[in-house]
C-alpha cells in the first residue's frame, strides 16, 4: 500500500504527509515497517502534519520523539497540526 | 578519499583558487566591485559593515575580514580601503600576511577617487591572477575539507531526507579526519538538549548550551513571538509549525557525529572533526561566517529551494523535495527525494551527498556559480550602528 504520511518515532502523536492527502481519505500512515489508517478530516497539503489521536489544549505535541510545541485548542485524530492549532514554547518574547 | 585541491603557503587546501578582492568597509564595496569585475579569476567580496559600530563589532569584522582572506580558496588577496573606517585594516594585512599569502591594500582617499583606485587595483590583481593560475591542483586527502553546513528555506522534507543524507556524509567526512562547521545557532532552539548529549565532554555542551541561551535572550529581548522571523513563512508554508520542529530537522546535518568544540562566529577551528559555530540562520551570515572560519567547500540543503551561493566558497545545493528539484534546476545539485518514501536508502543518498562533496571539492561547478548566484554575503553584527 502506498504510504500517505510517515511517523518518525513510535511515541509522536503527528504523523508527516509525503504527498497531498484530500480531505475524507483514510489516509496510509507508516509508523515503522506497519501501517495504519487516519481518516484526514481537511485537505493535508505534502510536508504538513495531522493528528494520529486526540491531542487536548494544552498537550504537548511530539515529533521526532521529541517535543515540538503546545496545543492551544483540543486537535482530533486526523485533524491539520499547524500555526492554527499549536505554539512554540520557545523564543516567546510575548509571554516574558 | 581523495580530492583535487590547491596545497597553500599555510598547509591549507582551497578547492578553488581565486584572488581576492576584499571590501573593508561599506564605503568600498563600489571599488572592490569593479575591480573584480575586470579581472578574469578574480571575485569581490562586499558588505555592509566596518564603520560607525561598537568597538567589539568592529573587532568582528576586522576578524571575519582577515579569516575570509585567510580562507584557502584564495591565492592571494587584494584589499580595497575607505581610509577611515573603523575596520583595522593593518590588522587584516597582517593576518593573511602572516600565513604566506601575497596581500595588497589600495585606499580611496590616498589614491584620489575611485577611478584611480580601480585602476591600480585591476593592476594589482592581474599580477595576482597570472601568479595564482600557475599553482596547479594536487591530490590531497579528504581530512583537508572542512566542510560548512547550511540548510535554508527549510520545509518538512529537510528533516525527513535532506538533512539526515547529508548527516550520514558527515559522519564518513569526519571518519576520515575532516573538518565540519556546524552553525545556525537559533536553528538549535528546541533540540539543545539532543545536541549537548553529542558533545565531546560536558564542558562542550555548557558552551553549546549557553551560546543557544544567549540567542534566544536576544530574541526575547524585542517582547514579541519571534515564530513568522523563525521559523520563517516560507517554512510554515512547508509545514514546519515551531522553531523547535525546524530545529529538530536541521540537526541531522551532523548524523550521530560527536561535536569536539564551539566557536564564536568565524572563529578558525583549532581542532578536527565537527565543531559549533555561533552564527544567525540568515544565508549570508552564515556563509561568511563558514567562510571566515576556514571552510573550503558548504553543502546547503534545502526544502522549497533557496539559490544562495558565496563568491568563493562553492555551496552544494541538496533538496528532499521532488517538486523543488523538477522546479528549481538552474539552482539544486542534487536531490534525495527518493528517502522520502523508501525508494532510495539514506545510506545510499548520504553516499551521493559525499561524492559530490569529493567531485565539487576537485573543481566541478556548483549550480550556483555556473548561474553566478554567489551573492550571499555580509558579516554578522549583534550591535547597533551608531
Amino acid at each position: 500500500m502506498r504510504r500517505d504520511a510517515i511517523v518518525i518515532k513510535r511515541q509522536d502523536n503527528v504523523a508527516t504527509a509525503i504527498r497531498d492527502i484530500p480531505a475524507g481519505k483514510k489516509a496510509e500512515v507508516g509508523v515503522g515497517e506497519q501501517s495504519v489508517g487516519v481518516t484526514v478530516s481537511k485537505d493535508i497539503l505534502f510536508g504538513h502534519k495531522l493528528a494520529l489521536r486526540l491531542i487536548r489544549n494544552g498537550e504537548e505535541i511530539i515529533k521526532y520523539g521529541t517535543v515540538i510545541g503546545r496545543a492551544t485548542q483540543d486537535i482530533q485524530p486526523g485533524e491539520h497540526v499547524h500555526v492554527h492549532n499549536v505554539e512554540s514554547t520557545r523564543g516567546r518574547g510575548d509571554l516574558a | 578519499m581523495k580530492f583535487l585541491g590547491y596545497r597553500r603557503p599555510d598547509g591549507g587546501v582551497g578547492t578553488r583558487n581565486y584572488v581576492g578582492v576584499l571590501s573593508t568597509v561599506v564605503c568600498a564595496n563600489e571599488v572592490a566591485r569593479a575591480i573584480a569585475g575586470q579581472v578574469k579569476g578574480a571575485v569581490a567580496f562586499s558588505h555592509q559593515q566596518g564603520c560607525c559600530q561598537t568597538p567589539p563589532d568592529l573587532e568582528r569584522v576586522t576578524q571575519a575580514l582577515s579569516g575570509l582572506g585567510r580562507n584557502p580558496n584564495l591565492a592571494a588577496v587584494l584589499l580595497v580601503s575607505l581610509g577611515c573606517e573603523g575596520t583595522d585594516v593593518a590588522q587584516v594585512a597582517k593576518s593573511i600576511a602572516d600565513c604566506g599569502k601575497p596581500v595588497q591594500i589600495v585606499v580611496i582617499q590616498e589614491e584620489g577617487g575611485a577611478a584611480k583606485t580601480t585602476a591600480k587595483g585591476v593592476l594589482a590583481a592581474q599580477q595576482m591572477a597570472v601568479a595564482a593560475s600557475k599553482i596547479p591542483r594536487v591530490e590531497c586527502a579528504s581530512s583537508e575539507l572542512v566542510l560548512g553546513l547550511k540548510c535554508g528555506s527549510s520545509d518538512t522534507t529537510s528533516g525527513l531526507a535532506a538533512n539526515p543524507a547529508l548527516g550520514e556524509a558527515v559522519e564518513r567526512l569526519v571518519a576520515e579526519g575532516g573538518s565540519v562547521i556546524l552553525g545556525e545557532v537559533t536553528e538549535v532552539i528546541g533540540a539543545e538538549h539532543l545536541l549537548a548529549r553529542q558533545c565531546k565532554d560536558e564542558n562542550v555542551a555548557r558552551e553549546l548550551l549557553s551560546l543557544v541561551e544567549r540567542m534566544e535572550q536576544r530574541v526575547k529581548a524585542m517582547g514579541v513571538d519571534m515564530r513568522g522571523g523563525q521559523p520563517t513563512p516560507g517554512n510554515i508554508k512547508g509545514g514546519l509549525t515551531t522553531i523547535e520542529e525546524k530545529s529538530l530537522g536541521a540537526i541531522a546535518k551532523i548524523g550521530g557525529t560527536v561535536i569536539q568544540a564551539v566557536y564564536e562566529y568565524g572563529h578558525r577551528p583549532e581542532v578536527k572533526g565537527l565543531v559549533f559555530m555561533d552564527s544567525p540562520g540568515r544565508e549570508p551570515e552564515l556563509l561568511t561566517g563558514m567562510a571566515a572560519a576556514g571552510a573550503n567547500l558548504i553543502v546547503f540543503t534545502t526544502g522549497r529551494g533557496a539559490p544562495q551561493g558565496f563568491p568563493f566558497v562553492p555551496v552544494i545545493k541538496v533538496t528532499g523535495n521532488e517538486v523543488t528539484w523538477k522546479k528549481m534546476q538552474d539552482h539544486m545539485d542534487l536531490s534525495v527525494h527518493g528517502v522520502m518514501d523508501g525508494e532510495e536508502s539514506l545510506t545510499h543518498a548520504g553516499q551521493r551527498v559525499y561524492e559530490s562533496i569529493i567531485e565539487t571539492a576537485s573543481g566541478v561547478e556548483t549550480k550556483a556559480e555556473v548561474s553566478g548566484y554567489v551573492q550571499a554575503m555580509d558579516i554578522y553584527v549583534t550591535g547597533p550602528v551608531i
